[in-house]
């Protein structure tokens, strides 16, 4: 489908499309009711808790008043659809403030100011400095004379620096009064959401130069919600508008994400759900008996004779309609409210604030923190994550000669500095690359000092470095590249950008020396993309070795090349090149297949190498997270060898002879598919073993095995606790997170720049750096936090806590009002089976909304360990990881202390209040008060630390609950009338709480001191061993000793700064544990040595 | 402290940077308890001596009421009567004499009550079955929602309506020592707050059980419902199928081996469902009337947490075991997980 955009028509051809009113609401006014209330209703417990409260409304079944369930049900509806609207009221507020901004825009020949709302496709939109952009328009003119612009991007796509946008060559010089009388039509795609993309075409209408069809790329584009910066005016044709726009097609509501929490509460319900079931139809069936056996006698009850056909039904309904508290109503309302206050807790951590810029962290999605505490897998990626992603030029090597090896830094080799002084041709190539083949932006500020504006931080790493070395890159002026040598000016002109692809693996610019016209083709890019198009002449062997070599140290390589064009050999090709440039269908293949034909036959000048600085903390980080169980995965688009050194100077992997790196790879299917199998025989013999064992894979075998031996490649990642996965495309990464979620693990994707947003939306838990590469990938992230080693306190403290705390808000929860819900049943076969209600209304309604969620709601603020414990035994993680604090046996503990304290409030206010005191107002009030009270005593034992709001809470609230029952009793009209004052005169009430609390929670109490010293559970001992104040004696110190050992027989230490002793733990303790006695006749020894290791290596990168 | 350094918090707000406060960081200062064994031990060594003495006392209190339970319902039914629901449903004089013996001194006041087994006070067909606004006030006679099916009698309102009131119990008792009547008082049996809040003074029974079936006591038209106290106590209707309500009270001392004579009018039909009827005299104490159920669970719980003090002392002295020993947190050796 293409779109035609007529330049400055204002006929008929602008009803095609719609006009730029932007509107990201999800209601109107009319609608907001119906669809909100669907939306709510497409919840299986809403659907429940309506069916109950319609049934209520049928007075013959229901046993209390019907605003018991419809009070709460519509109390929690008008707070979601309230949260909603007011969401939605917002996002209509801001919607407005874009729609109704003033915009000077050309309507029928003259400009005016009008509402952005109304603009339409093929109007001209006249922008000026500091502007945002309404909708995506195509450049047409600007103030500068060369018809360029800038444009800041980072609304879009987070990147702060500035971009260049060009006047397309057709509009080039047109003047600005003419401009608005231009007519001409674009061709351009129907709207998609590729920021990155734009292939478009425009022809300009008579009386204006009607030559060809003129290509239009992104880089011709204003797209909206950008700035106009440095440039004093700029018009463009709106292509997109309102919702159609880049951005708008891009936004989309992200599937909400459900936790394993979730999951398991709503398996829970779902049980109790048929508990109830059960329930009910025994109890149902049981009281038609009794019925019409003996409730026929009771002359009393006057039963008719003859009952409606659906007699048989009553009852049932009223069990059914008795036990719809089982399911607690309140739960969701509590769990949100939870969940949003742990959120806000990672808002407002101080300690994962980053010092440098203020930045803290953010929970975008507040609804899955306790996810984070039962992270299994972490994949991260390496650049930006792992590094600072902040790139220092260190080495080089040009035509053979190694430069900064001695000192680790070539800018101040001396012998670099005297090959640069005295001009040696090849130095000075290798510099002009650094300084010009690229596509940096100096900005010089008004002092002089010159600023570098560039995409990747590479490319300014370079420019900095050639700065340094008196290769100064000055300005950018149009195609005119101004550069300081030595004092000496030298001006060049490019004729021609070959942008980076990340297929191409190279770039090129194709510049002409004003001085002398000779035309040259610099290349800079990987090694295995230059080095194979080499002059057939050349000895590259010196190249691949400083490669080698480099990447051993963890640095990026990059390859230098060049050569001269003659001519005509360029005019030929920069046809064919047009050409591809223009096409609609295919184009970036048709542009590489293009770049090819010029990219041969280089001259290689030499190899530079940037360092990439590990984050701080990174390896300590590794280390604590490996100790709680955490697996890591790591993927990277970067090449083996840097990945593989990057990973062993993190503590990723170990080094020889405790680690072991198996490799994965292989270029045809047999291949991948032998060293698969073999990899997996080795992982398999080796997991009893005191061996780290990691696999290493590229991007094509993964594509093969994910292809074709998916199920061995996935047997391979259950077995497998540390993987490298190199030259990964972004949507690799998406598939392999892929991969472990269908393993039923709980995932991680941690990145920060746009290539992990994928990984970071399918994982179940997206954490988002917000670093050097922008914002994109914090945006799509769930959590953004600054520094990888933020990810401790995350994982550890936050998805720790928030994890226990739900686990036992959501099974007390269910322990409250299953209860009431068993005194009601037993209250049910000393009242004939009937379905009479021990509890009144108000009383049921006040239990679940107030006397019992306020306690338990403070219980956010619990916390069992102090995170300093927490920090030096992270393996108590494992806790949360294998779910052992929510899960059906511990719901069976809570079922069954439930049923307990039911048949104790039940037994003793029975026999307490039996005879002439067994008046029905005064018992259920007794039974209330049994409740809530053990209630109270539940949530204090539960507590592990008590702050000041928990005993208000706790305390409070049963004072709360004397005072309410008072102001009740005061009421005449109301049906306790009187019954809280009596009750509390008279001696026999107190004693009879007093006993019921002691019966029931004296045995809870004994059992919890019994298990709690002589079958203490990790934690348990962990808070005694803190609580008692002594020193918590770390067993780090205890198992590092043999250990240390094997670190003085380490053979690989080159990035090894600080050596570790990570700590694998056994999983889900499926392997049995021989780790200690480090297997020392290990008779399998299926290790490359790293002679081997990196011969594979180089092998590797020769066939690429 | 936030005043305190607002120049710090300006810069702070101006930063993206929260507020620092002892909540939003979650450190509130908090006692965290352990449960070391001194501390479980001395807790249930606490209960059970506050525990034991409560229990005791609340035996003794219950062991000095004095009842006399008189079960009458299939006594009072002629020998020569084989269909005992017949015989209770014929209308006309059905009384009967009981003798009971005073056991022990009785002071006063002494509370006759009847008592009913096996009736369901707590049916949900008869506990809905009243309507409060009709008992309240005389306007309000026509609200008879919910007393179904004792609403209407041949189209006109009964007052009071409803199950509850239309069941009303009434046998009658009237008691002799030594041929002096003993003086049953009916008057404050009920509750004051019911008197005078929940049964109108201007509220006069109207068609009631002038239906076909009759299936209690009759009340007096002329006398308002706040004064029918039988009928007030009636209607506080019993949570359990077994109760007690008061009758009367009597304001004399009845000694050991005293003879009481009972006249009864048996009238109420317990017989179709196996319901007993008793006559119940019963003195008071500070807990109410006679219930061992208080003091033997005080005891058996006092005796429990006696026993369970001592058992852990035991296992404490026998196998101590120091907590928090991190010999137990070895992650690697095998692991006993629980």
């Amino acid at each position: 489908m293409k779109r035609y955009a007529y330049i400055n028509d204002d006929g008929s051809s602008q009803e095609l499309y719609r006009d730029n009113r932007i509107s990201n609401t999800k209601y109107t006014l009319l609608n907001f009711l119906p669809k909100n209330l669907w939306e709510q209703f497409s919840r299986f417990m809403n659907q429940y808790f309506l069916l109950i409260a319609c049934l209520q409304l049928w007075p013959l079944i229901t046993p209390v008043n019907p605003a018991s369930t419809w009070g709460p049900l519509i109390f929690i509806f008008a707070v979601s659809a309230t949260k909603e609207a007011w969401d939605d009221y917002n996002r209509y507020v801001s919607d407005k403030k874009a729609n109704e901004r003033e915009v000077w825009v050309v309507k029928n020949g003259i400009k005016k100011l009008i509402q952005a709302q109304n603009i339409r496709v093929g109007n001209i939109v006249w922008l000026r400095e500091n502007d945002e952009v309404p909708c995506d328009l195509v450049l047409m003119g600007t103030s500068d004379a060369q018809g360029l612009c800038y444009v800041e991007t980072s609304a879009l796509d987070g990147e702060t620096d500035l971009k260049t946008r060009v006047v397309p060559p057709a509009c080039m010089g047109i003047d600005a009064e003419l401009l608005q009388k231009i007519k001409g039509v674009i061709e351009c795609p129907s709207p998609d959401r590729d920021i990155r993309r734009f292939d478009g075409n425009l022809r300009l209408f008579p009386p204006f130069i009607d030559t060809d069809v003129c290509p239009l790329t992104i880089k011709n584009t204003l797209l909206q919600t950008c700035y106009l910066r440095n440039t004093e005016w700029a018009c463009g044709v709106a292509i997109y508008t309102g919702n159609e726009t880049k951005l708008g097609m891009s936004r989309g509501v992200p599937e909400p994400k459900l936790t394993a929490v979730d999951a398991m509460i709503d398996k829970l319900t779902g049980a109790i759900f048929i508990f109830q079931i059960v329930v009910v139809i025994v109890l149902g069936v049981a009281g038609n008996i009794w019925k019409d056996t003996e409730a026929r006698k009771q002359w009393y009850v006057k039963y008719p004779d003859e009952g409606p056909w659906y007699e048989l039904l009553v009852i049932p309904l009223r069990f059914e309609l008795l036990c719809s508290i089982m399911i607690p109503i309140s739960i969701k309302v509590s769990l949100d409210l939870v969940k949003s206050l742990y959120a806000k807790f990672i808002d407002w951590d101080e300690k994962m604030i980053d010092q440098e810029t203020i930045t803290p962290a953010h929970a975008t999605n507040t609804a899955i923190s306790e996810d984070l505490g039962q992270v299994e897998y972490i994949l991260t990626d390496k650049t930006g994550t792992l590094t600072e992603n902040k790139m220092i030029f260190r080495r080089c090597c040009i035509s053979g000669v190694f430069y900064g090896n001695e000192s680790g830094d070539a800018l101040k080799d001396p012998e670099l500095l005297s090959a640069i002084e005295t001009g040696s041709p090849d130095v000075i190539r290798f510099l002009t690359i650094m300084a010009i083949g690229n596509a940096v932006i100096p900005v010089q500020s008004k002092i002089g000092a010159i600023q570098y504006k560039a995409l990747s931080p590479d490319e300014d790493a370079l420019v900095q470095a050639a700065a340094k070395l008196q290769m100064i890159f000055v300005d950018r002026t149009a195609n005119i590249l101004e550069i300081r040598f030595n004092g000496r000016t030298i001006h060049y002109e490019v004729l021609e950008t070959l942008e980076f692809t990340s297929d191409r693996k190279k770039m090129s610019v194709v510049i002409k020396d004003n001085n002398t016209g000779k035309i040259f083709l610099l290349t800079k890019g990987a090694d295995e993309a230059i080095l194979p198009c080499a002059d057939a002449g050349q000895q590259t062997r010196i190249f691949t070795e400083a490669v080698e070599q480099y990447s051993q140290l963890g640095l990026r390589t990059l390859c230098f090349a060049w050569r001269e064009l003659m001519a005509d050999e360029y005019h030929e090709w920069s046809l064919v090149f047009k050409e591809a440039n223009s096409t609609l269908v295919d184009r970036e293949w048709r542009i590489a297949e293009a770049c090819q034909r010029i990219e041969h036959d280089f001259e290689v000048l030499g190899v530079s190498a940037i360092e990439d600085h590990l984050q701080d903390g990174v390896p300590e980080t590794i280390e604590t997270l490996r100790k709680a169980g955490i697996n890591f995965w790591m993927l990277t688009g970067d090449k083996q060898n840097t990945a593989v050194q990057i990973a062993l100077s993190c503590n990723f992997i170990s080094p020889e002879p405790k680690g072991q790196l198996l490799m994965i790879d292989g270029k045809t299917e047999d291949e991948v598919c032998r060293s698969l199998e073999r990899v997996l025989l080795t992982m398999r013999i080796t997991t009893s073993k005191p061996k780290d064992v990691a696999f290493v894979i590229d991007g094509w075998a993964l594509e093969i095995a994910l292809k074709h031996y998916k199920k061995a490649f996935t047997d391979l990642a259950i077995l497998s606790r540390t993987a490298i996965c190199c030259r990964v495309t972004p949507s690799q990464k998406a598939q392999l997170v892929e991969i472990l979620k269908s393993c039923d693990y709980r995932t991680l994707a941690i990145g920060d720049g746009g290539n992990d947003v994928r990984m970071i939306q399918q994982a179940d838990i997206g954490v988002g750096i917000s670093g050097r590469e922008g914002l994109q990938a914090a945006r799509a992230a769930d959590y953004s936090i600054c520094k990888f080693r933020f990810l401790t306190r995350l994982i550890l403290v936050h998805g720790r806590y928030s994890y226990n705390r739900t686990a036992f808000l959501s099974q007390y929860s269910f322990y409250k009002s299953l209860l009431i819900c068993f005194i009601q049943i037993f209250f049910s076969f000393v009242s004939g089976m009937s379905g009479t209600s021990l509890f009144n209304s108000v009383s049921l309604m006040a239990y679940n909304v107030f006397y019992t969620s306020i306690p338990v709601l403070v219980s956010v603020l619990d916390k069992d360990l102090s995170e300093e414990t927490v920090m030096q035994h992270p393996q108590i993680l494992f806790y949360c990881q294998a779910g052992r604090l929510l899960n059906p046996s511990t719901f069976a503990g809570w079922f069954g202390r439930s049923l307990f304290h039911a048949v104790v409030v039940f037994t003793i206010s029975l026999n307490a209040h039996a005879y002439e005191k067994s008046e029905m107002e005064e018992l259920s009030m007794v039974a209330l008060s049994g409740c809530v009270w053990l209630q109270a005593f539940v949530v204090t034992m539960e507590t592990n630390s008590f702050t000041i709001l928990q005993h208000l809470a706790i305390w409070g609230n049963l004072v709360a609950f004397y005072a309410l029952n008072f102001a009740f009793s005061a009421l005449p009209s109301s049906g306790m009338y009187t019954i809280m004052f009596r009750l509390c005169g008279q001696p026999s009430y107190w004693f009879t709480i007093f006993l019921i609390v002691l019966a029931g929670m004296g045995p809870i109490f004994a059992l919890k001191y019994f298990r709690y010293t002589y079958r203490p559970s990790k934690i348990n001992v962990l808070q005694q061993a803190e609580r008692m104040g002594g020193p918590i004696l770390s067993l780090g110190t205890i198992e590092s000793q043999p250990r240390t050992v094997e670190r003085e027989v380490s053979t690989l230490s080159i990035a090894q700064s600080k050596s570790r002793s990570p700590v694998y733990e056994p999983l889900l303790s499926d392997s049995p544990n021989t780790r200690r006695s480090l297997g020392a006749g290990g008779t399998f020894e299926f290790f490359q040595s790293q002679m081997r290791l990196s011969s594979v290596y180089s092998r590797n990168c020769k066939d690429n | 402290m936030e005043n305190t350094d607002t120049s710090t918090s300006t810069v702070r707000r101006n930063s993206k940077r929260p507020r620092y406060s002892k909540f939003t960081q979650q450190e509130l200062p908090a006692c965290k308890p352990i449960l070391t064994p001194r501390w479980v031990i001395s807790a249930f060594m606490l209960i059970s001596i506050v525990f034991i003495p409560i229990g005791v006392a609340a035996l003794f209190a219950s062991r000095d009421v004095v009842e006399i339970v008189d079960r009458y319902d299939s006594e009072c039914i002629p020998a020569n009567e084989t269909d005992k629901v017949k015989y209770i449903q014929t209308p006309g004089e059905k009384s009967c004499n009981r003798t009971l013996t005073v056991p022990k001194r009785m002071k006063p006041p002494i509370f006759v009550y009847y008592q009913l087994d096996n009736f369901y006070q707590n049916h949900r067909r008869y506990v809905k079955s009243r309507n409060d606004q009709q008992l309240r006030d005389s306007k309000e006679a026509n609200s008879v929602s919910g007393c179904k099916p004792e609403d209407f009698n041949n189209g006109s309102v009964i007052v009071p309506c409803g199950l509850i009131a239309w069941s009303l119990f009434n046998d009658t008792y009237s008691l002799s020592r030594n041929n002096i009547t003993l003086n049953v008082s009916k008057k404050d049996i009920s509750w004051k707050s019911d008197r005078e809040h929940k049964f109108g003074k201007d509220v006069y029974p109207k068609n009631f059980q002038s239906g076909g079936l009759i299936g209690g006591g009759i009340l007096d038209p002329n006398i308002p419902l706040s004064e029918q106290e039988d009928l007030i106590v009636w209607m506080r209707t019993a949570a359990l199928p077994n109760f007690r309500k008061l009758y009367g009270k009597m304001e004399v001392e009845l000694q050991e081996n005293d003879v009481i004579d009972v006249t009864l009018g048996n009238n109420y039909n317990t017989y179709s469902f196996n319901g007993k009827k008793k006559l119940v005299l019963s003195t008071t104490s500070w807990l109410g009337g006679k219930n061992d159920f208080l003091g033997i669970a005080y005891l058996t719980v006092g005796g429990l947490c006696f026993f369970l003090a001592m058992a852990f002392t035991v296992v404490y002295l026998v196998k101590p075991r120091q907590l928090g020993d991190p010999s137990y947190l070895s992650w690697n050796r095998n692991p006993g997980w629980r």
